[in-house]
């Protein structure tokens, strides 16, 4: 394994050879502060048509990245939803444009906390600004533009990517013909925020992270970083999940071994999961980005709430949970179908029984794959005779 | 045959329903009335629906629903936010039909609901002759497998909107193919004769 200064180096020379849109238009963030002339890296699949009128918009996750299907290029992996989106699939690529864009405040292309500071010439670190979902949203808007698409025929996004979702709608709301927001919330909860604070909390107390500064060595607090993921991964599933997953079953040995090794399946699991991140993903993004979702409240950007935010909207959505996630609960998600029935939206809902826990969305789940076409399929012939008309 | 009946129903609700108007359809199965509905009279519809594979099969036709128990879910829907709301052939299956009954006409400014009329004169001689619990086509299961908890005639459900103060704007008995006026003048009759009421309440 080639060591993580040279592993970042490969990184980023690969990451020069990526789609990129250079956003000059400036960006006025809710912290405050402004950015221009910043990049923001994308990747489409499948066609756009010559009535363009068959582009779905993707929002990744916390720990996505525009690569959705196919071969990601920079870590040779599969693609994150490579179950629902490809040739054939639930958003099947022979058929439509799909399009996805890293986040900002990422570290696969988009302007994050990795670059460097224009004024000062060093990587950002921790002078970052702080970015918020709506910042999120209103970068890839300007990716759309540069596309061409006046309106897409869906967007979707699971998790952090149904919470930019659902920010999307309530910003443009002309900008969606359909809307899928999955396993997501329109808040984060008091326990949502426990566990970002943990894997914050993680990082910072590794040594290496040196106050965000470790970037300036080109090193990474790997350890902070790893422990951060486990916490993640302990949240994807379902305590069901995992104890049909793992069990109390040993790691290749036939009794304990009165250590702290990982004796357990269970711990190899997360330290596998664990060490594996360090290898794609930056520190100071997961603090950035995770920030960015503890900010996300759709209703305090509106006097009168949730309702207030999707009113006069247009868009037809499905919204799909997953009975046994406890991250973005069945109840969250009814929440938001709740404030779009009151403010007399076109709603759809579905909750998909299973045990895989938050993870469902990215997994082989057949109801929800299906659900998920029957729906785009249906709205991609309403939208074509919508527009012929 | 079955699928007859229904669609004969469902004619007879779609009648009641002028054009261009928004509709809650509660337990609203496949779809099969909201595509009707929105088919022929332009009728802005919405479903909601417990069972997985009716949901996946309103989706597949674009039809919006949304999965839930109309016994537990109905306080998501706002005061008089539909014009009508059609409730098919399930106030029997409620524990609470009183409740129930009272929500879709706090969501509803008109409501319209169908029962399997348990006053229809085969329902009636089964029990009286044969002494037992009637198994009709409009009551297929046996009594310790029906969904049904609270039976009732289309006698019963008049008196019940009488001694509610709900105003009962027209009732359509339906027997087979063909479909009739009930009024409190033909009442006693058509209560023995209709296998199914429709009922349009305010």
């Amino acid at each position: 394994m080639p060591s993580l200064a040279g592993l970042f180096f490969w990184m980023n020379k690969k990451l020069e050879n990526i789609k990129k849109l250079d956003v000059t238009k400036p960006l006025k963030l809710d912290c405050g502060k402004t950015i221009k002339d910043f990049p923001l890296a994308y990747e489409t699949y499948g066609k756009l048509n010559n009535n363009k009128d068959n582009a779905i918009l993707v929002f990744h996750a916390l720990t996505g990245d525009q690569f959705v299907t196919g071969t990601n290029p920079i870590t040779n992996k599969e693609g994150w939803w490579v179950t629902a989106v490809g040739p054939g699939k639930a958003i099947d690529t022979n058929k439509y444009f799909v399009i996805c864009a890293n986040v900002i405040g990422g570290c696969m292309g988009s302007l994050g906390p990795k670059d460097t500071n224009p004024e000062t010439k060093k990587p950002y670190g921790l002078d970052f600004p702080v970015i918020t979902i709506k910042d999120m949203v209103k970068a890839q808007e300007s990716l759309l533009e540069h596309l061409g698409i006046k309106k897409l025929l869906c967007a979707t996004g699971g998790s952090m990517g149904g919470m930019q979702l659902l920010q999307f709608c309530a910003t443009f709301p002309d900008k969606a013909f359909s809307a899928v927001p999955i396993a997501c919330s329109s808040s984060h909860s008091a326990q949502n925020i426990a566990l970002n604070e943990l894997a914050r909390q993680a990082i910072m107390a590794d040594p290496v992270w040196d106050n965000g500064k470790y970037v300036l060595k080109n090193v990474q607090p790997k350890n902070g970083l790893a422990v951060a993921r486990m916490v993640g991964h302990i949240s994807y599933l379902s305590e069901k999940g995992m104890q049909e997953k793992f069990g109390r079953k040993l790691q290749e040995k036939a009794d304990y071994e009165f250590s702290f090794n990982a004796d357990f399946q269970v711990e190899s699991y997360l330290r596998h999961q664990g060490y594996a991140f360090v290898e794609r993903f930056d520190a100071n993004s997961v603090l950035y980005i995770t920030r960015a979702m503890d900010y996300f409240d759709l209703s305090k950007q509106f006097k009168g709430g949730l309702v207030e935010a999707f009113k006069n909207q247009k868009t037809k959505f499905l919204i799909i949970s997953f009975s046994s996630d406890w991250l973005y609960t069945t109840k969250d998600n009814k929440d938001i179908v709740i404030a779009l029935n009151a403010s007399g939206a076109d709603v759809s809902y579905s909750e998909i029984i299973t045990e895989k826990g938050h993870d469902s969305f990215l997994l082989e789940e057949p109801e929800f794959l299906k659900t998920l076409k029957g729906f785009i399929d249906s709205m991609y012939e309403k939208f074509k005779n919508e527009k012929r008309i | 045959m079955k699928n007859l009946k229904m669609k004969k129903e469902f004619k007879v609700i779609a009648d009641l329903l002028p054009n261009n108007t928004r509709v809650l359809d509660i337990g609203c199965g496949d779809g099969s009335l909201m595509h009707l509905l929105r088919l022929e009279k332009n009728i802005e519809v919405r479903g909601l629906e417990l069972n997985q594979d009716n949901v996946k099969e309103c989706i597949y036709k674009g039809l919006p629903v949304i999965q839930g128990n109309a016994e537990t879910e109905l306080h998501q829907f706002p005061d008089k936010s539909f014009d009508y709301v059609v409730l098919s052939q399930t106030l029997q299956a409620f524990y609470e039909p009183e409740k129930v009954l009272k929500n879709l006409l706090r969501i509803g400014k008109s409501v319209i609901i169908s029962i399997p009329n348990f006053g229809y004169w085969k329902v009636r001689t089964k029990l009286l002759f044969f002494g037992e619990m009637p198994v009709t086509k409009t009551l297929p299961n046996t009594w310790y497998n029906t969904p049904n908890l609270h039976m009732c005639t289309i006698k019963d459900l008049f008196n019940f909107c009488d001694a509610k103060n709900i105003i009962i704007k027209k009732v359509v008995g339906v027997n087979e193919n063909k479909t009739s006026l009930i009024k409190k003048c033909n009442l006693e009759i058509k209560n023995l004769f209709s296998k199914v009421g429709i009922f349009l309440i305010s």
